[in-house]
């Protein structure tokens, strides 16, 4: 009896923190009107120091096109890391993707930056086509590309 | 079996691979703009000095381009988003603002996923390996029906569309097969289903300098490089010392170290890559601009060959019987072998097929054509075979003799040839005996003797089924109806009467259909019931009364004319040129129409020399009333008498008048010092030599012995050229239409 009561007292311990632990986000990915096949963006956070912690999403699965992520590219190759189960297919233009991601609380007001990196095959390619900090303050609020990126709404 | 391999893709995805075709031809522009555009620069740069001079117009640089085409784009980074400027290989100087074409890009994605995503690369996938097995099957097929690779650019034959089918294939097969083999490759990689080799992240080098960047003009790595080799340069993040130059050649990938000048972590190609380079320069011609319109030329003829490959075979869908419980060659026990020129042989065959189907046998019922090369489970075996012309193998069996020589019976097959044919004709039932003794030939042994049905007698073929029964242990009843082609009533409008004096009346006689006599209101009465449709040279098959067979008589009309226009010599006891002789205007007969597509003079200005005697004029009478592009025609003819049986004399007269017919030597037989046809020829050695030698079609039409006559005549002319009849019939310019 003590040892199943203190099984569940250390089963909850764990479970408590790891609840607290993790932030679910919403991104909307508003892709802009241009003419040409569909855009493939990875959006991914990067470290206090600006280098690369995190994948959130990448939008286009034929990794044949990654190089052209350029910025998410290096930080991805340099520490590693499986995108399996948060990738999907690349995104037209004028549409708006919405995927859900989870950080952990402590990253949130702590200096991290939610990146983009954005391309179109046989177009223009967009290294940091959008960055904005993980903070409280700009949750819901819509931050601007510069290129296929047209806006990002990241909400939490 | 390689002829349902065919057309089993070319009908199903017929509309999509011609889609397919049409976009491919459109973007096959693409390259040869691109390349004109971009010119031929003399002298090019160097990687390193063409930076240089981009990066001093363009400070915010952050990407250097080089286009299969040649074409240098340069991409920087402004207030307003990226701009894309052209660059001068040869000066690094900037040539205007580059845009990408939008009507191009459209059309790419429409070619290779029709818009829908993955789902339509696996729809283009498709198409491609449609358009790859039809090449490839295609291709067998042509040379099988060629006679083998040695003869695979010899004369095609068979109806228009049949010769269109073959003759644009021909030409058009390489590209094609280049476009679906290449096109169904990128599919896979598309879909992912083959891997380049090359889809893992190249690593970031991590021993970068970090110094000072260098002029760009001094890095080593980039001076080393011609531009020729270059695919793209990405420049470094500006204020970011540990970021690197990533450069991609036709080589592979690397990294350029922006204070030391040194190519960090080059990677090469792998092997996927490079074939996945080749086959899409392979495809789209990019860089290659005379490839791709080759291969756009070659898309373009797919729409013909879809048309005219359905038009095929939905005409030899239509030709066979349907036949009931037709098992597999490999499956059955009996097999039925049909050798068939009008179609009446496989009544026979249908009867039989359906009797010892019913008797409880597993019957496979095809064209001699078709013979395998072994039935595994097959203990008899069936041909029926009418004769074609002077002892020919009939449509259906034209390569059945040559496929035997690969066939290889099993040791309990038994054979049993049944001949068609008429007894009144010299060579009856020839080709069935050959096929008999080729079969004797393989070792096999005869199930029962060699019989023949004459004039298609229903009793007789009775009286073999009663014998064949006897021989199988159960009775076969065998009773065949002998369905007819549809017939046409016609109404005979006039007659011209020539050559009673010589004893051989012949003559010309036009139908029309009824109701439809010549001008006035009468024409517009008889609108839409038309003649059905023929050419000049094709034939009537005519069915006096009392007569289940046909004969044919050649056409000197086409149904354009509004006559159906035959010429007729009355045979003492012939039952049809008896009953035709007859004939008064207004009296009608029943016909029907059978195309002859090997007897045309074909298209080209090159000269006709045109041969016949007696009714044999009435052809080519009808070629040279229809010359009307005066194409010099060479008329050599053989009557008896000028005063009684010169056919067509006025016709002749008048197109001598107006070029349709250019000379005409006529010989006549029973007047003084008379002479054959063969004569005018010999008398002639010089100017048909000279014809001959300008590439003259040569066209004969009469009787076995006239025939036969010319042949030897102009194997005499021709061999001082090295031509004889048969050398210019495998060219296909020899045509006989003898009876």
């Amino acid at each position: 009896m003590k040892k199943i009561a203190a099984a569940l007292v250390l089963a909850s311990a764990l479970a408590v923190p790891s609840l607290a632990y993790a932030k679910d986000l919403t991104i909307e990915a508003k892709i802009a009107s241009y003419r040409g096949p569909n855009a493939f963006f990875a959006i991914y956070v990067t470290k206090p120091d600006g280098s690369y912690d995190s994948t959130l999403w990448v939008a286009g699965q034929n990794q044949r096109y990654y190089r052209h992520l350029r910025n998410w590219v290096r930080g991805i190759a340099a520490a590693g890391g499986n995108i399996d189960g948060i990738s999907g297919a690349s995104v037209g233009a004028g549409q708006t993707l919405t995927v859900h991601a989870s950080v952990a609380d402590a990253m949130i007001d702590a200096g991290y930056q939610i990146h983009v990196d954005s391309a179109v095959e046989n177009g223009g390619e967009y290294a940091n086509d959008i960055v904005m900090p993980l903070a409280q303050a700009s949750s819901g609020v819509a931050a601007t590309g510069a290129g296929y990126v047209q806006s990002l709404t990241v909400t939490f | 079996m390689l002829r349902r391999i065919h057309s089993f893709p070319g009908l199903l995805a017929g509309l999509l691979v011609m889609f397919m075709a049409l976009s491919g031809a459109f973007l096959s522009l693409q390259p040869a703009i691109a390349q004109w555009q971009a010119g031929t620069a003399a002298a090019q740069l160097d990687v390193a000095a063409l930076s240089d001079a981009v990066a001093r117009q363009f400070p915010t640089v952050s990407r250097i381009v080089r286009q299969a085409s040649g074409a240098v784009v340069a991409y920087s980074d402004g207030s307003g988003g990226q701009t894309a400027t052209r660059i001068d290989p040869s000066s690094g100087a900037a040539l205007g603002p580059y845009e990408t074409s939008p009507v191009f890009a459209f059309m790419t994605e429409l070619h290779r996923s029709l818009f829908l995503g993955q789902g339509g690369h696996v729809v283009a996938g498709l198409a491609a390996l449609s358009m790859l097995v039809l090449s490839i099957s295609g291709g067998l097929l042509l040379v099988t029906r060629l006679g083998g690779w040695p003869k695979v650019l010899g004369v095609a034959k068979g109806s228009f569309k049949q010769r269109l089918h073959v003759d644009i294939g021909r030409i058009a097969l390489l590209a094609l097969l280049l476009s679906g083999l290449t096109g169904a490759y990128m599919s896979l990689v598309s879909i992912g289903l083959v891997s380049t080799g090359q889809d893992g992240f190249i690593p970031f080098p991590t021993t970068v300098d970090g110094g000072t960047p260098a002029p760009v003009s001094t890095l080593a790595a980039l001076q080393a490089l011609p531009l020729a080799q270059l695919r793209e340069l990405v420049f470094p993040a500006q204020g970011d010392p540990t970021d690197v130059f990533t450069i991609t050649t036709n080589a592979g990938q690397g990294f350029v170290d922006q204070a030391s000048g040194a190519m960090l972590g080059f990677v090469p190609n792998s092997v996927g890559q490079t074939v996945y380079e080749a086959f899409y320069t392979l495809h789209t011609g990019q860089g290659i601009a005379w490839l791709g319109l080759m291969l756009g030329l070659a898309a373009l003829t797919v729409p013909v060959m879809s048309v005219s490959g359905a038009l095929i075979w939905w005409s030899r869908r239509r030709n066979q019987p349907r036949l009931k419980h037709n098992v597999a060659g490999g499956a059955a026990d009996t097999i039925i072998l049909v050798g068939s020129e009008g179609n009446s042989t496989w009544g026979f065959a249908k009867v039989l097929h359906d009797a010892l189907t019913l008797a409880g046998h597993r019957v496979h019922t095809a064209p001699m054509n078709s013979l395998a090369r072994h039935y595994g489970k097959a203990r008899r075996m069936f041909v029926l075979t009418a004769t074609y012309g002077d002892g020919a193998a009939p449509q259906s069996a034209s390569r059945f003799l040559s496929r035997l020589e690969r066939f290889q019976p099993t040791p309990d097959l038994a054979f049993a040839v049944l001949g068609f044919g008429d007894r009144s004709f010299p060579h009856f039932c020839q080709f069935a005996d050959d096929v008999g003794a080729a079969l004797l030939a393989t070792g096999m042994d005869q199930l029962q003797p060699w019989a023949a049905i004459d004039r298609q007698s229903s009793q007789s073929f009775a009286q073999w089924g009663v014998e064949t029964g006897m021989r199988l242990g159960a009775p076969l009843h065998l009773v065949h109806t002998p369905s007819l082609p549809r017939t046409t009533r016609l109404e005979l409008v006039d007659r011209d009467d020539y050559g009673i004096e010589v004893q051989a009346p012949t003559s010309v006689l036009r139908f029309a259909m009824p109701g439809a006599k010549r001008g006035g209101l009468s024409t517009w009465r008889g609108f839409g019931r038309r003649l059905p449709r023929f050419e000049v040279g094709d034939l009537v098959g005519i069915l006096p009364p009392g007569s289940a067979i046909p004969r044919y008589y050649s056409l000197a009309s086409a149904s354009r004319d509004g006559v159906l226009e035959i010429c007729v010599r009355k045979q003492t006891g012939g039952l049809c040129s008896e009953f035709l002789h007859a004939l008064t205007p207004g009296d009608s007969i029943e016909v029907f129409v059978r195309s002859n597509p090997d007897f045309r003079p074909g298209r080209g200005f090159s000269p006709l020399i045109m041969i016949g005697a007696g009714t044999g004029i009435a052809p080519l009478a009808g070629f040279i009333r229809h010359n009307r592009h005066h194409r010099p025609v060479h008329l050599y003819w053989g009557g008896r008498d000028p005063r009684s049986d010169f056919l067509y004399a006025v016709d002749m007269a008048e197109c001598l008048d107006d070029a349709r017919l250019a000379r005409f030597t006529p010989a006549f037989s029973r007047t003084v010092g008379g002479r054959y046809v063969q004569q005018s020829l010999r008398d002639d050695v010089g100017a048909i030599r000279d014809l001959v030698a300008q590439g003259a079609r040569i066209m004969v039409c009469g009787g076995q012995d006239m025939a036969g006559g010319v042949r030897t005549a102009l194997d005499d002319i021709l061999a001082p050229l090295g031509h004889s009849a048969q050398s210019l019939k495998s060219m296909g310019r020899y045509l006989e239409d003898v009876y």
